[in-house]
């Protein structure tokens, strides 16, 4: 009889125990098939939309808010002239050259990771990177030549915007500001030839600095120099090298200038740049032709 | 002919971004201005034809009534940017691959490199060296070069060619900068890169970079062929020169200028400052041919001689 009671009392509440349990169960498949029918919809689920905001369709509202709403795209317009996206207006330069400035940044911080800014260290790091680090060499090969390049693509982005007389009114600041990020870019490009350390570097380096030293007033063999009391060791030369060679020091102010300090100046100069292509009026053309006839009478004070 | 060493110089690694701008800048100038005599007939089409110029398109690009003015960045321009970064990409890492970064020997101060070379963007500047003393090339005229191509849009009172390529309505601003961009500064780069060989000595293109050569060049200060030996004479004589020269070269830019009825006119709207800005930018601009005929024909060296500077 006990054996009876104690084997029904468990059936009993056994059975009660799995109707709720396939209860659950089939609670938890609803709510799984739910789960999967919203993979099938992604645009639908709350990552999505906390991520994106807007659902990716066709629409041209959310083609707009698409680069409205990224901040990676709001430098761009909604919309532009429809003539502006062809590659013989603007030979996509500028473009060209901000795009090699990340490729300079990434492989660039790679290579920080591999170097030492030290007389002793410096030039080992590179035959390091060279022979024994996976694709250094093509890591450093790659930062070298988008160096070279983004030099060429700035010299273009210069001669287009003349070309097409680009700096005119309402754009004079903006070429003033493109100007500076040249100068930016051909220091940045030099700053980096003396960080292998090598005899190129070396004596590359030597030229240019030894150019310092005839600074007018600021350098001890410039004109008025030495009666401004410049020797080589308190004039602008010294301050550029750290020393009245170029050594140790100069090694590193070269690091330094070259990893950190110009593409910070760089970086908010470009900031700038793109921020007035905008707010000047977007990319310049291609715009209509003007006559001499419409031309109007300048303003007088 | 050392073809060799041509061919050793030109793809020497640091020296191929050299060949790819010789290559590169023609194309670009000849696809800016192929597009400017375009636009330059559509202009003179509708300059005779006032009635026409009223409605017709002002572009060379096509368009059709009905046509959208704009159109959605998404994904019109989008995709191109994606594209080009992907083609950039593409090409770097095929130079990456196919050519490897320079590197010397450890540096050493006790051997000079010979030549000792400025990386290539700077031999414009190192090649100045030879016409002008450090202070003038290295320091002087590259602060000026950067002013003046910062006042250029403020110089520049012509309001036509604003936003598409002209030859027509701009013709001297063009010619000016051509001359200095191309003329001036790339032609320096490819001297120094090809031309100028050990101890900084003229080699002809193809021509053995003799690393023994010595040439026995007696260069001559003006003031000495004139036979004028006091510092005060020179410093005076000095300054008469090249004031004429500023004077001549003004005048010369001043014809230039005002060359037809248009230039005139633009010219007419100018006001002082401005044009005053840009007869010092351009004279001292022509400081470089000038010194260059004089010390490469006439091996002249300095022309102004003072106790303080030479020039």
């Amino acid at each position: 009889m006990a054996d009876d009671l104690k084997e029904q009392k468990p059936a009993g509440k056994g059975a009660a125990l799995i109707d709720g349990v396939l209860k659950e169960v089939k609670n938890l498949k609803e709510k799984a098939l739910d789960d999967v029918q919203s993979l099938k919809k992604p645009q639908k689920t709350q990552l999505f939309k906390s991520i994106f905001r807007v659902t990716h369709d066709e629409k041209p509202r959310n083609r707009a808010l698409g680069i409205l709403s990224n901040v990676f795209l709001h430098l761009h317009p909604a919309k532009i002239n429809r003539d502006a996206v062809a590659y013989n207006y603007t030979w996509g330069m500028g473009g060209v050259t901000f795009y090699l400035f990340i490729v300079l940044t990434f492989t660039g911080v790679l290579l920080m990771f591999y170097y030492h800014p030290s007389k002793v260290q410096a030039f080992r790091d590179i035959l390091y990177l060279e022979h024994d680090v996976p694709f250094g060499k093509l890591l450093r090969n790659m930062h070298r030549w988008a160096a070279h390049l983004m030099i060429i693509t700035v010299w273009l982005h210069m001669f287009r915007v003349f070309l097409t007389g680009s700096y005119k009114k309402p754009r004079e600041f903006n070429w003033m500001v493109g100007v500076i990020l040249m100068l930016l870019t051909m220091l940045l490009s030099f700053t980096g030839y003396l960080l292998p350390d090598d005899q190129l570097g070396f004596w590359a380096v030597t030229v240019g600095t030894n150019m310092a030293r005839a600074t007018p007033l600021l350098g001890h063999e410039g004109p008025l120099g030495p009666e401004l009391g410049m020797t080589a060791f308190n004039d602008v030369r010294f301050a550029l090298l750290g020393g009245s060679i170029v050594d140790s020091n100069a090694l590193l102010r070269a690091y330094i200038w070259h990893c950190i300090a110009i593409p910070l100046i760089a970086g908010i100069f470009m900031a700038v740049h793109f921020w007035r292509v905008r707010k000047d009026g977007g990319i310049s053309g291609p715009a209509p032709v003007m006559l001499e006839s419409e031309i109007k009478e300048p303003r007088r004070f | 002919m050392d073809w060799v060493q041509l061919w050793e110089i030109t793809t020497l690694p640091d020296n191929v971004p050299i060949v790819l701008l010789i290559l590169v800048i023609p194309f670009y100038a000849w696809y800016g201005l192929r597009q400017a005599f375009a636009n330059d007939r559509l202009i003179d089409s509708l300059e005779a034809d006032p009635e026409m110029a009223k409605t017709h398109h002002r572009k060379t690009q096509p368009w059709k009534p009905g046509w959208a003015r704009e159109i959605q960045v998404w994904p019109y321009l989008l995709r191109m940017e994606f594209l080009v970064a992907i083609i950039v990409t593409f090409i770097l890492m095929v130079w990456s691959i196919t050519l490897d970064a320079p590197l010397e020997e450890p540096a050493n101060p006790s051997l000079t490199m010979n030549p000792a070379k400025a990386p290539w963007y700077f031999l414009g500047l190192q090649e100045m060296l030879v016409y002008f003393d450090p202070w003038m090339a290295g320091v002087v005229l590259p602060t000026l070069i950067l002013v003046g191509l910062m006042v250029i849009p403020y110089m520049d009172s012509n309001p036509l060619g604003n936003g598409y390529y002209t030859y027509k309505q701009r013709k001297f601003a063009i010619w000016a900068f051509c001359f200095g961009f191309i003329v001036l500064w790339l032609s320096m780069v490819v001297i120094g890169t090809f031309i100028r060989g050990p101890g900084w000595i003229w080699f002809w293109p193809g021509q053995t970079w003799d690393h023994n050569k010595l040439i026995f060049e007696a260069n001559r200060d003006l003031p000495d062929m004139f036979g004028i030996t006091s510092m005060l004479g020179k410093s005076l004589f000095g300054a008469v020169v090249v004031g004429l020269f500023a004077l001549v070269t003004a005048l010369g830019v001043h014809k230039l200028f005002t060359w037809n009825a248009f230039n005139r006119k633009i010219y007419n709207r100018m006001s002082l400052i401005q044009y005053l800005l840009l007869q010092f930018f351009l004279v001292t601009m022509m400081l470089l041919p000038a010194k260059m005929v004089a010390r490469l024909v006439f091996r002249i060296k300095y022309v102004w001689v003072t106790p303080w500077f030479n020039i």
